[in-house]
């Protein structure tokens, strides 16, 4: 007996699209052993969950379908199995939890019977012993007052407790494999420690083994033994965990490394992968990489690559061509260093007190009777041609404070004063004279431009309401001349939104707001919705705007390497108020709050030397309706206090730029 | 819960007083009572005198909004206004332009409406939800796009060819049922059949394809995925997870009906011969009736907003998400 | 009234617009300007290439033309010339003519005594007859028109209709080839393709056009023309009715009526539901609690009987000034035109939700509020960025509606809220057939023509709506 568990022999899973056959899944091969976590790691669009889903024969019927390969568990072939023959295999054999915890649970059955469901399926248990079971379970992934929890309705938990059920309910059948497709995606980085936690204990104590997969090299360092590269519906490269983080070998993989940012990267460019990934609906006659490959050489394009004895999907690494490539010199190897701005001193904006509360109505009369307090008091400042990053996670009001200061929510109280005036008590017809030199760019690239309208009439838009550019002709060629500067083709003004990728789009977005000469610009999560390698691209361009043009960044993210990378300073939001702010090296090398040092802890990060020990935070993150008295902190906190409990910490100054509230560092 | 219900309650009634005031407008403004006066009495009969006579005979004869030669509140109670429009809050319906107690009417014409309506709607739902369900389990087939085919096919017949339909080939032809007619009690069964029948047969096109809709609405969603990664069979699957979500929009949608099934159908009514409100109000149309009309109007709207509030009830009863926040 | 004898031609006329007719008119122009506006913009242009590859929306397109062709030429009217008068003037007659009815005067002008079977020679009750030696006889008496030209050989008629049939099947198949090679040609003109070539891949279905289906439903429509042409000249393929009009004519003059109903309705409520929906979902605050309070209390009265109060008392004021018209098809003309107005009135409530529950999540969308960052006035955000953003659940609901309407008709003539009595429409068709159904023998043919043509028009704008909502808009399935 070997202790393969689960052998994966060329596995074709293809759908029928409008614009041919899309081979998402075409030819992939992997073991997975016994009680081992094994990941398969990959950018959106690669077949990463077509092939998990293809396990478990779940691919969506009837556009998708399995067309060839086999998939064997314990020696047999499931994917020669009937649906019914199947059934008693998912669950209790192959379970799996997916990405999205908030739709993955039927939202109107108790989440007791939802796992006790499982119980039923797949184990002998009824009855009292069964509830028994289920309480075990919750209580087994950590959900406290599991009885309590058992007459729940889903809606009632947060999104860490719903994946936590998810799990429940995936443990339930006692299962040999574990898939867990990008189980920790939607959810926030401290809730994402807790829960890959979890993961970790489980597996400690069933001795199951995971098939992970994740777009995340961070989460991919902290769980794995084994990996597995995907591209375009192939793997192209296996190793494990520690020879692949040490020297990975297909040069996809090594891109990837060089794409992400960090704090080592800072004053350079990121590499960044060129191009986007081919569509699958086409057949390939060479490597599926060479367009975006650096190494990439006449052979590359003709023939396609054959998966290698050492466990690699590329030309360079077979005996045939590694002459070739060894004579070759690399085409682009230098490493650009982009040109950092030099931060001014001078303030362009000014936040003092900020607040922006959403009025609760309730009751008979509709009676207001409280507020979310979204934003509850946020003091900032921007110094020109500044990078000033604004952390925090989901729901602490980071966003709304960024579109608070722009005026395009309305704001409870407080000032932001801009060139003097507060833009908070400005009409509406003064303000919109002054919006040419405050702009945003949005998070989502696919929701921020109107479909319906052409690249150029976008980009013209702002230029027109804000009278900058008067006649027809120089808009176009100011729009043409925006286009370049932002990297894409002139004749785009032709073209609709839906013609470029998602990078291209946020490129288009950058330029849109370029175009009426902003001083400053509002940054809320621009990379967030784009693969790493794009996100490089996207940095390096506002980098190099921010220096060429000595633009302002407001930059909203909750992403921690994003910030070490480009920042100037940093400020920590919790719960509608800054909890902590100063330059990049103060806050990040060393956070004062407890909340910060919990935040920075959990970040995952590839090189398992710097990984700090995780600050487990407990529970989630209370609701801006009625935030907990004294300090905000405080039910999380490890270090809370009674005074923690019955006061709200006054600011603390470590330096002239480094502010903390907490009462840890109070004078008395 | 109470105050929620409270404060729908509260909510209907501004949308009362806006539908006393169209239905007022209507059939006092539009037209003024001497209009419709001359037009009851016929071109031939009109004289002044007849006009104020039949306007006297019917109450009609009272200024419309304010009565100058009162008094007090009798400046606005002696009015057509209050008489004829405000009653109609008190579920006063006055008595219709020939003379008859319009409440005593609907009290008595209400039940055969219900005879036929309520197993209409039930027997209805449960044939639509079947058939949604055979379409949503063999979706994508041969079998479905029949079906849905079908369903176009049906929604497109004039409902009045499936009553005339009907009552040719199950009474004229087959002599299976009675053709028309209605009788109290048990013996009042087969007259109740067809019309039965005709109704769910005409609802079954629409009410299908709109459940069916609902259903593969809810089969797209993740947790049937999850369902089905626990290894439940696709039975399973829809009944205790699609149905259950599913239900809440079926259940909803059918809520809101149930207090209009007292109005009756116009058609199925007429049609049969059933003494119910349909054929009260199609009688009332053709004799221009406009009092039993106007109450008509009214009632109808009370009940559809009475259907509308037990609607939002029902919601925060069959859903948790609501229900429990 | 008589062409022939004034010595006038038929051309010689007067046009006389009715109200409805304007309106058809401004939604064709209406309809052009869409389409102009559509075929420059890809966005608009890409849902209806998927409408045209799919083969049943192909074919309910070919059909729902056809019925808005017969729709169109009877909505061209125009009073003709009856005599010239000595000073060179000329009177022209009372009567509206549409020129449809120029087109089938035939079947308008041979109108029997009373009923009479589709196809049949004689009425379809006995009379008493005088016959040529003066003696009566009880008998089913020969038609007036109906088989005339078989003179006094009716048993010829079998042979007569077969004939025909051939002549007219024959007709149409070389009709259809012609059109089949000239649209091969077209196409192949287009990528240089020879005839045959053409013809090939079109039989085969290459590309995206269902070719095959095209020609198909062309054929179909031209045969039935070509057979109408042929014996509906003669016949009376419908029958008669109560009076002895020509039922074939009846039931195609009833398709202006369904259209009207059908298409004007949704146009006059098309500007408040869009103007106020967009309003209350982009402004919200007391201008939505408006429009949400109108609505809420329009739609809380059951339509049915909205209808049924309004159009009574339509009824009323039309019956009380009598004087304001000047012909009986005038008066029916402006009560179908009070009709769609009414119809608006209570239909508009479901699209006007609806477009405020878009605006309200446009509203909120990115690029509303980097609009709104620019500093855009917001009427240049309601008509750059929401109104292109909801035209499809526009569209959609237009389709969808005109199937419903075209049923509310028939109806609502039923309830006797519905059109004119005297304006020819499938509701008036049905109801008049009510009493028929209950003769000894039955008289099945007007229901009959009524059910087949009201079928084939909703059916195929159902079919239609369909295509253009899983095109548009799948999302908006259940509504």
């Amino acid at each position: 007996m070997t202790d393969t568990l689960l052998k994966v022999q060329n596995l074709q899973t293809h759908f029928d699209t409008p614009r041919g056959i899309l081979r998402a899944v075409d030819g992939v091969s992997f073991d997975i052993r016994q009680g081992e976590t094994f990941a398969l790691l990959g950018e959106s669009g690669c077949g990463k969950s077509m092939t998990a889903l293809s396990l478990m024969q779940l691919v969506p019927e009837p556009a998708g379908s399995i067309v060839g390969g086999n998939v064997l568990l314990d020696g047999n072939d499931v994917l020669q199995y009937s649906e019914a023959q199947m059934r008693p295999i998912r669950g209790s054999r192959i379970a799996m939890i997916f990405q999205e915890p908030q739709t993955s649970l039927n939202p109107v059955l108790t989440i007791g019977d939802q796992i006790r469901e499982t119980v039923y399926q797949h184990t002998s248990l009824r009855n009292d012993a069964a509830k028994q079971r289920v309480i075990e379970l919750l209580d087994s992934v950590g959900i406290p007052d599991p009885e309590r929890r058992y007459a729940e309705y889903p809606h009632q938990l947060s999104g860490g407790m719903k994946q936590r059920i998810m799990i429940a309910i995936a443990l339930a059948g006692e299962p040999d494999l574990l898939i867990a497709d990008e189980p920790t995606t939607a959810l926030d980085v401290t809730i994402q420690a807790q829960v890959l936690d979890l993961l970790k204990k489980i597996q400690a104590e069933t001795g199951m083994a995971i098939l992970l997969i994740t777009h995340d090299l961070g989460v991919v360092a902290g769980m794995a033994n084994r990996v597995g590269v995907m591209y375009a519906g192939q793997i192209v490269e296996l190793a494990d965990s520690e020879t692949f983080f040490k020297t990975p070998r297909h040069p996809y993989a090594e891109k990837l490394f060089a794409s992400l940012p960090g704090d080592m990267k800072r004053g350079q460019a990121l590499a960044v992968i060129k191009g986007s990934v081919p569509p699958l609906t086409q057949q390939f006659s060479g490597c599926r990489f060479v367009e975006r490959c650096d190494y990439a050489l006449g052979v590359c394009r003709d023939t396609v690559p054959v998966w290698l004895e050492s466990q690699v999907r590329c030309h360079r690494y077979d005996q045939h061509w590694q002459q070739l490539f060894d004579s070759q010199a690399l085409h682009n190897v230098d490493q650009q260093t982009i040109n950092r701005s030099n931060p001014s001193e001078d303030l362009l904006l000014q936040v003092d007190d900020l607040k922006v509360h959403f009025p609760v109505h309730k009751g008979l009369f509709r009676r207001l009777t409280g507020h979310v307090k979204a934003v509850d008091g946020v003091s900032l400042s921007i110094r020109k041609a500044h990078t000033l990053a604004l952390v925090g996670e989901s729901g602490c009001g980071k966003t709304t404070a960024g579109k608070g200061l722009l005026q395009l929510l309305p704001v409870t109280a407080g000032e932001v004063i801009y060139n003097g005036v507060d833009l908070c008590a400005q009409s509406a017809s003064k303000m919109r004279n002054l919006r040419a030199d405050l702009q945003i760019i949005f998070q989502d690239p696919y929701a921020s431009m109107n479909p319906r309208m052409l690249v150029g009439d976008i980009i013209a838009e702002g230029m027109i309401a804000q009278n900058i550019v008067k006649t027809k002709q120089q808009r176009s060629e100011r729009t043409k001349q925006l286009l370049e500067q932002v990297g894409l083709p002139a004749d785009s003004i032709n073209r609709y939104p839906h013609e470029f990728s998602g990078g291209q789009r946020q490129r288009i977005c950058i330029a849109r707001a370029l175009a009426v000469n902003p001083k400053l610009i509002v940054c809320d999560e621009p990379t967030s919705a784009l693969d790493v390698s794009v996100q490089a691209q996207i940095l390096n361009l506002l980098q190099s705007l921010q220096s060429e043009l000595a633009l302002s960044f407001l930059f909203i993210t909750h992403n921690i390497s994003v910030v070490e990378y480009l920042a100037h300073e940093v400020a920590v939001m919790y719960l509608g108020r800054i909890v902590e702010q100063g330059s990049v090296e103060e806050v990040l090398h060393s956070p004062k709050h407890p909340y910060t040092q919990a935040l920075l802890s959990a970040v995952p990060v590839i090189d398992a030397k710097t990984q700090k020990e995780v600050i487990q935070l407990e529970g989630d993150l209370p609701s801006p309706m009625n935030p907990p008295l004294g300090c905000h902190f405080h039910p999380r906190c490890i270090h809370a206090m009674q005074v923690c409990h019955d006061h709200y910490p006054q600011t603390v100054n470590f330096s002239v730029s480094h502010a903390v509230k907490c009462h840890l560092y109070a004078p008395s | 819960m109470l105050t929620y219900i409270l404060r729908r309650l509260m909510y209907a009634i501004p949308i009362l007083i806006g539908v006393n005031l169209i239905t007022f407008s209507l059939f006092f403004i539009v037209n003024t009572p001497d209009n419709i006066a001359r037009m009851q009495l016929g071109v031939k009969n009109v004289t002044p005198a007849a006009i104020e006579k039949w306007k006297a005979n019917h109450g009609y004869d009272k200024p419309l909004l304010f009565n100058k030669n009162n008094d007090g509140m009798a400046a606005f109670t002696d009015t057509i206004f209050y008489t004829k429009s405000v009653k109609l809050f008190v579920f006063d319906f006055g008595s219709s332009d020939e003379g008859r107690d319009i409440s005593h009417d609907i009290q008595q014409r209400m039940w055969p409406s219900l005879a036929i309506a309520i197993p209409s709607l039930l027997v209805g739902l449960l044939v639509n939800i079947t058939l949604a369900m055979l379409l949503a389990f063999f979706r994508g087939t041969y079998i479905d796009i029949t079906g849905v085919i079908a369903g176009i096919f049906l929604i497109s017949i004039s409902a009045l060819f499936y009553i005339i339909g009907g009552q040719y080939i199950m009474s004229k032809l087959w002599h299976l049922v009675p053709i028309s007619g209605y009788s109290e009690g048990f013996s009042g069964f087969k007259f109740l059949i067809l019309p039965v029948a005709i109704a769910i047969v005409g609802g079954v096109g629409s009410g299908t394809r709109w459940y069916r809709t609902i259903f593969l609405e809810e089969i797209n969603k993740d947790y049937v995925r999850t369902a089905r990664a626990k290894g439940l069979s696709e039975i399973g699957v829809l009944f205790r997870h699609v149905l259950k979500n599913a239900m809440i929009p079926i259940l909803t949608g059918v809520v809101v009906i149930i207090p209009l099934l007292f109005m009756g159908s116009l058609l199925t009514e007429s049609f049969f011969g059933i003494p119910g409100l349909g054929s009260y109000t199609i009688d009332a149309i053709h004799a221009q009736d406009f009092a039993i009309v106007r109450a008509m109007v009214f009632l109808g709207s009370v009940l559809y907003i009475i259907g509308l509030i037990l609607t939002d009830i029902s919601y925060t009863l069959v859903d948790p998400r609501i229900r429990l926040s | 009234m008589n062409i022939v004898e004034t010595g006038l031609s038929w051309w010689q006329v007067k046009p006389d617009v009715l109200w409805t007719d304007w309106l058809i008119y401004a939604l064709l122009i209406v309809v052009a300007v869409f389409i102009n506006h559509a075929r420059q913009h890809e966005h608009l242009r890409a849902p209806w290439r998927l409408i045209l590859r799919r083969r049943l929306a192909m074919s309910s397109c070919i059909i729902l033309l056809a019925f808005a062709t017969v729709g169109l030429l009877d909505s061209v009217h125009f009073r003709q010339a009856v005599e010239q008068r000595s000073d060179g003037t000329i009177r022209y007659g009372n009567e509206s003519i549409s020129l449809f009815d120029q087109i089938v005067l035939p079947l308008k002008k041979y109108t029997e005594k009373t009923y009479s079977a589709p196809f049949a020679v004689q009425l379809y009750s006995k009379e008493n007859i005088e016959m040529d030696d003066g003696s009566m006889r009880r008998d089913y008496p020969r038609l007036k028109y109906g088989g005339a030209h078989l003179a006094d050989k009716p048993s010829a008629r079998y042979e007569d209709i077969k004939s025909r049939v051939i002549t007219a099947l024959w007709k149409a198949g070389v009709l259809i080839v012609a059109i089949t090679i000239i649209l091969a040609l077209w196409r192949g003109a287009k990528r240089s393709q020879g005839l045959a070539c053409s013809l090939r891949s079109m039989w085969l279905g290459h590309g995206d056009i269902p070719w095959k289906t095209i020609i198909a439903t062309l054929a179909f429509i031209i045969i039935l023309i070509s057979l109408s042409l042929h014996l509906a000249t003669v016949y009376h393929i419908f029958g008669t009715d109560k009076v002895g009009q020509d039922v074939f004519y009846l039931t195609l003059k009833s398709i202006r009526t369904g259209l009207v109903i059908g298409t004007l309705t949704t146009l006059v409520m098309l500007p408040f539901a869009i103007m106020l929906g967009i309003m209350a979902g982009y402004y919200r605050g007391w201008i939505d609690d408006v429009i949400q309070y109108i609505y809420t209390t329009l739609s809380s009265i059951p339509s049915v009987l909205l209808i049924v109060a309004a159009v009574l008392m339509i009824q009323v004021i039309i019956d009380n000034n009598p004087d304001v018209f000047s012909t009986l098809q005038q008066r029916a003309d402006v009560k179908l035109l009070a009709l769609c107005f009414i119809l608006g009135i209570t239909s508009w409530t479901g699209l006007c939700r609806l477009l405020r529950g878009e605006s309200l999540k446009l509203r909120e969308a990115d690029y509303i509020q980097a609009a709104q960052s620019f500093g855009v006035s917001n009427l240049k955000i309601i008509t750059r960025h929401i109104l292109p953003n909801v035209m499809h659940i526009v569209l959609i609901l237009v389709v969808i509606d005109f199937s419903g309407l075209v049923l509310a008709e028939a109806v609502l003539s039923y309830v006797g809220v519905g059109v004119d009595p005297s304006m020819i429409s499938w509701g008036n068709m049905i109801n008049g057939a009510r009493l028929e159904m209950a003769r000894e023998p039955i008289v099945w043919w007007s229901l009959m023509a009524a059910f087949v043509f009201m079928l084939m028009l909703v059916l195929t704008a159902n079919l239609f709506a369909d295509a253009v909502r899983d095109a548009f808009d799948p999302r908006l399935r259940n509504s």
